[in-house]
C-alpha cells in the first residue's frame, strides 16, 4: 500500500502559543496519501482537518504555530523545513489547493481569464496565447459552456457552482501530484455539489492525481474517496478504506456519527447526537480525548489509544481501547 | 454575405448583463449628482485654461509697463493690472498651469508613493510595517502646514522644492489609508487562493492588493488637489513657492495683500480663481466618493 507517497505526514503535533499555554490542534497526526489516491480527512470543527491541509501546504502564519514533534513531506521534499522560495514553487506546481469559499476565492476586479493566465504563467513558460488556449481547454473539462466568452467575465457575472469549477480548472492547471480540498462544497447547494465532485473526480483520475479531500459530510466521503481517516479532538480515531470505515466502524465517535447521520434516520423520529461536547484543545484530558463523551468508556480509557490496526491481515485501523465488534454493527 | 455574418457573429455580447463597472456607469452616476457634475465642469475648465492660455491671454503675462500701473478692471485690462502695469487676466490664465500642475503632481506623486508602501507595509506586516507605521506617526505628529515650511525652506524657494515639500508631507495620509485597506483585503478568500497558487508577495501587493484597495485612494486624492493647491498657494504667499516674475497665483495674493485697501483686484481676482479650482476639485471628490462607497449605492 505505501508504494509512491505524494503526501506523507508522521507523527506530526502542532500547538498554537497562547496565553497560559497552548492550543494542541495536532496531536501526533500520521498519514499518507499515494499517487492518484482520493483521501478524505473528516472530522467536526475544531477536529483539526483545516490545520492539517494548512500546514502541509505551509499557509499558517509565521509564527504562529510550533511543531513540537513529526515531519511533513510532499514528493519528498521536507515541508516544515523548507523555504518560502521552496514552498512558492511547489504551490500551484505539484500541489495546489482548493478552498471552501468559491465566493471570495476570486480576485472581484479582474477578469477571470487574466486571472487564470496569471496563475499559468506563474509556473509554465507558456506565452498569452498558450496559456490562453490551456485555459479555455481546462475550462472546457470542467464543462463550463462557452469558455471563451467566460474568460472575459468578472467573478460576479458566474455562479458560484461556476466559480468553484474555474478554481478547480485552476488548481488543474500546471498538472498538479496532489490537490488539498478544503471543504471544496460546503458553500455549494446539493445538486450543484455533486455535479462538482465528479468533475474533480474525473479530472484527477485522468491525470493519476492525488487528493486529500477535507470534509465533514460523510455522505460525500462515501461518494468520492478510497480512503478515509477520522479526525477527533487533533487525533486519528479511525483510518482505512472508505467501505471499512463507513461500513464496519469500529471507534465510537465514528459510529456516533454514522448515526448522527439524518439521511439515516427513520422519517419523524428525532436525530441522532453524540452527547456532550467537543474537548478545549488547550486542556485536553491525558487519556482518550474522547472518553468523556463515548458510551463504552472504561478506567484503560485514561490512558491514550494509539491507532492500531483491528487485525493483522487489514489496513482498517481505529485508536481505542474498546473498539466496536463486527456483529454490534447497526450501520 | 449571410454565411460571413453568421460565422463571424461575436459571442453574442448582449446576453450579457450590464456590469456594474466601466466609464459608462461611472458617468451615469456623475451625471445623477448636479453639484459633481459643476465640481467636473470646474475641473475641465481649468484644464482648458491650463492648456489654451496662450489663446485665452490677451497680453504677454511678463510684460511689463509702468505707464499703467493698478489700473481697475477694464475693457482693455479685464481683471486690471498689477503694480508693475502686468495684465492680471492674463497672468490668473498662465498662473493655473502652475497652480494646477502642482495640484496632480503632488497628488500623483504622494499618492502612487504612500500607495504603495502602505499596502507593502499591509501585506507584509510583523516588525517592517510597526516601523513603516511608526515613522509616518512621527511625520504626522507635526502640523502639516509647518512640516512642509520647514522642508520647503530647507531645499530652498522654487515652485519645484515646494512641490517636492507637499507631496513628502501629504505621503502619510496615503500610506495610512492603503494599509488599513490592505489589512482587510490581505484575509481576502483570493489573496490566500493565490498564495497556494505560489504568488509572490510583490505580486500579491501589485495584483490583487493595491487594485482592491483604490476607490478609498482615489477620493482621497480628487479631494487632496484642492487642498495641495491651497498649500502651494499658502507656500506662494510666504515667499517659498514659486518666484517672480512666474505668475503663481498665491504668490500674486501676497504681492497684492500691499494694496487690497485700494486695488481690490490685485488680490481678488486670482484669490477667487484658488476658491473656484479648489471648490471644483472637492465637489468632485465628494461625488466620486459617493459613487465609489457601496454603501451609498442606490440612494
Amino acid at each position: 500500500m505505501t508504494q509512491n507517497p505524494v503526501l506523507s505526514i508522521n507523527d506530526l503535533s502542532i500547538e498554537f502559543p497562547v496565553y497560559k499555554g497552548a492550543v494542541k490542534a495536532l496531536n501526533g497526526v500520521s498519514l499518507h496519501v499515494n499517487e492518484g489516491e482520493i483521501v478524505g480527512v473528516v472530522g467536526e470543527s475544531g477536529s483539526g482537518k483545516s490545520v492539517t491541509s494548512m500546514m502541509a501546504m505551509k499557509l499558517l502564519p509565521e509564527g504562529s504555530y510550533r511543531v513540537t514533534q513529526g515531519d511533513i513531506s510532499i514528493l519528498g521534499t521536507d515541508i516544515i523545513h523548507a523555504s518560502e522560495k521552496t514552498m512558492r514553487t511547489l504551490r500551484g506546481g505539484d500541489v495546489a489547493m482548493i478552498f471552501q469559499e468559491p465566493m471570495t476565492a476570486l480576485n472581484p476586479t479582474r477578469k477571470i481569464g487574466i486571472q487564470m493566465t496569471d496563475v499559468i504563467r506563474l509556473h509554465r513558460r507558456l506565452d498569452n496565447d498558450a496559456a490562453r488556449q490551456l485555459a479555455i481547454s481546462l475550462l472546457k473539462d470542467m464543462h463550463i459552456a462557452d469558455p471563451e466568452s467566460t474568460l472575459q467575465r468578472y467573478p460576479f457575472e458566474l455562479s458560484g457552482g461556476m466559480r468553484q469549477r474555474v478554481l478547480i480548472a485552476l488548481a488543474f492547471s500546471c498538472n498538479p501530484r496532489l490537490i488539498i480540498a478544503d471543504e471544496p462544497t460546503t458553500a455549494l447547494d446539493v445538486t450543484v455539489q455533486k455535479q462538482v465532485l465528479m468533475l474533480l473526480k474525473a479530472k484527477a483520475r485522468e491525470l493519476k492525481t492525488a487528493i486529500l479531500f477535507i470534509t465533514h459530510d460523510m455522505a460525500v466521503v462515501s461518494q468520492f474517496c478510497d480512503r478515509v481517516y477520522v479526525m477527533y479532538a487533533g487525533s486519528l480515531v479511525e483510518a482505512g478504506s472508505t467501505r471499512q470505515v463507513l461500513h464496519a466502524p469500529r471507534h465510537p465517535y465514528t459510529r456516533g456519527l454514522m448515526a448522527a447521520l439524518p439521511e439515516l434516520a427513520t422519517p419523524g423520529s428525532q436525530l441522532q447526537a453524540i452527547p456532550g461536547n467537543v474537548p478545549d484543545l488547550s486542556r485536553l484530558p491525558a487519556g482518550c480525548a474522547f472518553a468523556s463523551r463515548c458510551p463504552s468508556r472504561s478506567d484503560k480509557c485514561n490512558q491514550k489509544p494509539v491507532l492500531t490496526s483491528i487485525h493483522e491481515a487489514t489496513t482498517h485501523q481505529v485508536a481505542c481501547w474498546h473498539p466496536a465488534l463486527q456483529e454490534e454493527l447497526a450501520v | 454575405m449571410n454565411a460571413m455574418t453568421e460565422q463571424t457573429l461575436p459571442t453574442a455580447p448582449d446576453i450579457q448583463p450590464a456590469a456594474a463597472s466601466g466609464l459608462g456607469y461611472f458617468f451615469y452616476k456623475v451625471k445623477k449628482s448636479p453639484l459633481t457634475v459643476a465640481g467636473l465642469f470646474i475641473i475641465l475648465f481649468m484644464l482648458a485654461m491650463m492648456l489654451f492660455a496662450p489663446w485665452l491671454a490677451t497680453h504677454d503675462p511678463n510684460a511689463i509697463d509702468l505707464m499703467y500701473r493698478l489700473l481697475p478692471p477694464s475693457a482693455e485690462h479685464w481683471f486690471g493690472t498689477d503694480e508693475v502695469g502686468r495684465d492680471i487676466y492674463s497672468r490668473i490664465i498662465f498662473g493655473s498651469r502652475q497652480s494646477i500642475s502642482v495640484g496632480l503632481f503632488v497628488v500623483a506623486v504622494s499618492g502612487v508613493i504612500g500607495a504603495l508602501i502602505g499596502c507593502f507595509s499591509g501585506v507584509v506586516g510583523g516588525r517592517t510595517d510597526r516601523v513603516i507605521m511608526r515613522l509616518m506617526d512621527v511625520m504626522l505628529s507635526v502640523p502639516s502646514l509647518v512640516l512642509t515650511m520647514a522642508l520647503a525652506a530647507a531645499l530652498g524657494a522654487s515652485l519645484f522644492n515646494a512641490m517636492l515639500a507637499i507631496a513628502v508631507v501629504r505621503i502619510p495620509y496615503y500610506v495610512r489609508l492603503a494599509r488599513g485597506q490592505a489589512l482587510g483585503i490581505r484575509e481576502m478568500g483570493y489573496v490566500k487562493a493565490a498564495r497556494t497558487f505560489g504568488a509572490s508577495r510583490w505580486h500579491i501587493v501589485s495584483w490583487h492588493v493595491i487594485r482592491n484597495a483604490l476607490p478609498p485612494l482615489i477620493v482621497q486624492a480628487t479631494l487632496d488637489i484642492g487642498g495641495t493647491i491651497l498649500m502651494a498657494a499658502a507656500l506662494g504667499f510666504i515667499g517659498l513657492g514659486a518666484q517672480q516674475p512666474t505668475a503663481e497665483w498665491g504668490a500674486m495674493v501676497a504681492t497684492g495683500r500691499n494694496y487690497v485697501l485700494d486695488q481690490w483686484w490685485y488680490s481678488g481676482f486670482p484669490g477667487l480663481a484658488i476658491l473656484i479650482t479648489a471648490t471644483g476639485f472637492n465637489l468632485f471628490g465628494d461625488g466620486i466618493r459617493d459613487i465609489l462607497d457601496p454603501k451609498q449605492k442606490g440612494k
